[in-house]
């Protein structure tokens, strides 16, 4: 059940007449040689993790030690409450809760990586707003990550996933690309359309570079996962409203991998470039290296 | 295909804030401590490209360390790995390189323990790359090309290039019942000094371990038994 491609990958859901997500978790038993149950219960354990670091995040206790982050998250679960959105409560309730997970990493708290540490915001984002309003029991919430694990696995093995290898794209892109996939199935949408949610999103993230200030992983990158949350949001919202991309979800995904490998390597998490050699940075790199550990 | 599990995509469970600089540094650690089979007590840590433009604030040298002590990726001690590490007598000396290297991840991790018996101290060298999302593979070992993943319990052989040995080892698995899922072998001339590596599906127990260190012409056994 192996599948190199998203094309394979729908492929196997139409030939064996099952779910994404199902593809992955019979994936998964066939590679590790592990149980079903086994499989289920160290995603639902995962799953724990990252609704305990939406609530700590969202408590809005604390600071990043670089003073570069924290307490935003809260600020806008605050303004949320007020009432007077101007891009509506389910896109910010998204938002909140994907900085309340990325302020947690940047406190050196535990979290879960999806499918990295800087991008580990998106998918708790997405996962977490739509869980009351749909209702979601445990066993759905699990299977959301089992699709958006497939999507991911694709991405990683045919361009790559961290922001060192091929920019933010390849992070905070893949990310909410894997977000948007596993919403459009969980919202009753069809593997296809999932593609077209993928695919849309990826596309309007290609050629973001990652340029973290100070080298850390919080400015740019809390802020990005925001947008990337709410990108994804709306991809899937369009490829359930029956817009389709009209270049097909591999091809996106292979085009990601080639700006990637000629993006300079300023550009790739070096902190040699783009926002991160800005006065202010330099500034703030200045400071932070002299509390610096080590 | 480098991303086989969907927890190399959903996961790992890690203390923040990089699954490449922190979760895949203290992996890197963690896998060269359990193959080194022993607490070292000097470690030099070399840190190439964007490992050593960014490791401080994103806490690689903490993780290193941290995995050197055999911590898990979540384990939150590894916040104090300078002091713990201090406790424990292991020495640290960490120095960024200035030098280019192939993949912008990339550590060189040197271990040393001295032997009460006067013997030679016990050295390892490896050099690590971290491919994101918590992934790694060790590149080299004792200057020998290798590729380890830490996915799988591991063997890695030193012995002579000669004639037999390889055929020796396999036939020991097959009898332990031991699949070899990946098999890879250098040397470094005709007849010189030689590695074998091999992943398996099943984690050995210490009575084949010790034939194997027994084989004629093997000089030194490392292995990992999985779980990293």
């Amino acid at each position: 059940m192996s599948f190199q491609s998203v094309k394979e990958l729908i492929e196997i859901t139409k030939s064996a007449g099952i779910p994404l997500y199902e593809v992955m978790i019979q994936r998964e038993m066939e590679h590790s040689g592990k149980g079903r149950e086994e499989i289920l219960g160290q995603m639902a354990s995962y799953l724990e993790v990252m609704e305990e670091a939406v609530k700590k995040g969202l408590e809005g206790k604390g600071n990043s030690r670089s003073g570069l982050s924290g307490g935003d998250a809260k600020k806008v679960q605050d303004y949320v409450e007020k009432g007077k959105t101007l891009s509506g409560d389910e896109i910010l309730e998204a938002v909140s809760k994907a900085m309340a997970t990325n302020e947690v990493n940047a406190c050196m708290g535990i979290i879960v990586a999806t499918p990295t540490a800087g991008s580990c915001g998106v998918i708790p984002g997405a996962l977490f707003s739509v869980r009351e309003r749909w209702q979601l029991s445990r066993d759905k919430m699990v299977h959301f990550l089992f699709t958006a694990g497939a999507f991911g696995q694709v991405i990683a093995n045919r361009a790559f996933i961290s922001g060192a290898a091929g920019g933010c794209q390849a992070e905070v892109g893949s990310a909410a690309a894997m977000a948007a996939a596993a919403l459009v199935e969980m919202a009753g949408g069809s593997p296809e359309q999932s593609a077209e949610g993928a695919a849309i999103t990826l596309k309007n993230m290609l050629g973001l570079v990652c340029d973290p200030v100070a080298g850390l992983v919080e400015v740019p990158c809390v802020k990005r996962n925001a947008m990337g949350v709410s990108l994804a949001l709306v991809s899937a919202d369009l490829a359930l409203a029956g817009v389709k991309s009209r270049i097909p979800c591999d091809e996106v995904i292979d085009t990601m991998y080639r700006i990637g490998r000629t993006m300079p390597s300023t550009l790739k998490e070096t902190a040699l470039g783009g926002l991160a050699v800005t006065p202010t940075a330099k500034k703030w790199a200045e400071q932070i290296k002299g509390d610096g550990p080590g | 295909m480098k991303y086989k599990s969907v927890f190399d995509i959903i996961g790992p469970m890690m203390m923040g804030p990089s699954s490449s600089h922190t979760a895949g540094a203290a992996r890197i650690g963690r896998l060269a401590r359990r193959l080194f089979n022993d607490k070292p007590d000097e470690v030099t840590i070399t840190l190439y490209e964007s490992f050593a433009q960014t490791y401080r604030g994103h806490c690689t040298d903490l993780a290193l360390i941290g995995g050197l002590l055999d911590l898990d990726t979540y384990d939150s001690r590894i916040q104090d790995a300078y002091t713990l590490a201090g406790q424990q007598g292991m020495h640290i000396t960490l120095s960024p390189s200035e030098e280019s290297a192939e993949h912008p991840n990339t550590v060189r991790l040197q271990l040393r323990k001295k032997q009460k018996d006067g013997s030679p101290p016990w050295e390892l060298e490896v050099l690590g790359i971290s491919l994101g999302g918590g992934k790694i593979e060790l590149i080299q070992l004792n200057e020998f090309p290798i590729r380890l993943t830490g996915d799988f319990p591991a063997l890695l052989i030193f012995h002579e290039d000669r004639f037999g040995v390889i055929a020796t080892v396999t036939g020991l698995l097959k009898k332990s019942h031991i699949n070899i899922g990946y098999m890879e072998m250098s040397r470094k001339g005709k007849g010189s000094q030689a590695l074998m590596i091999l992943e398996m599906d099943q984690s050995l127990s210490p009575k084949v371990l010790g034939r194997i260190r027994g084989i004629p012409h093997v000089h030194q056994v490392c292995v990992f038994q999985g779980g990293l």
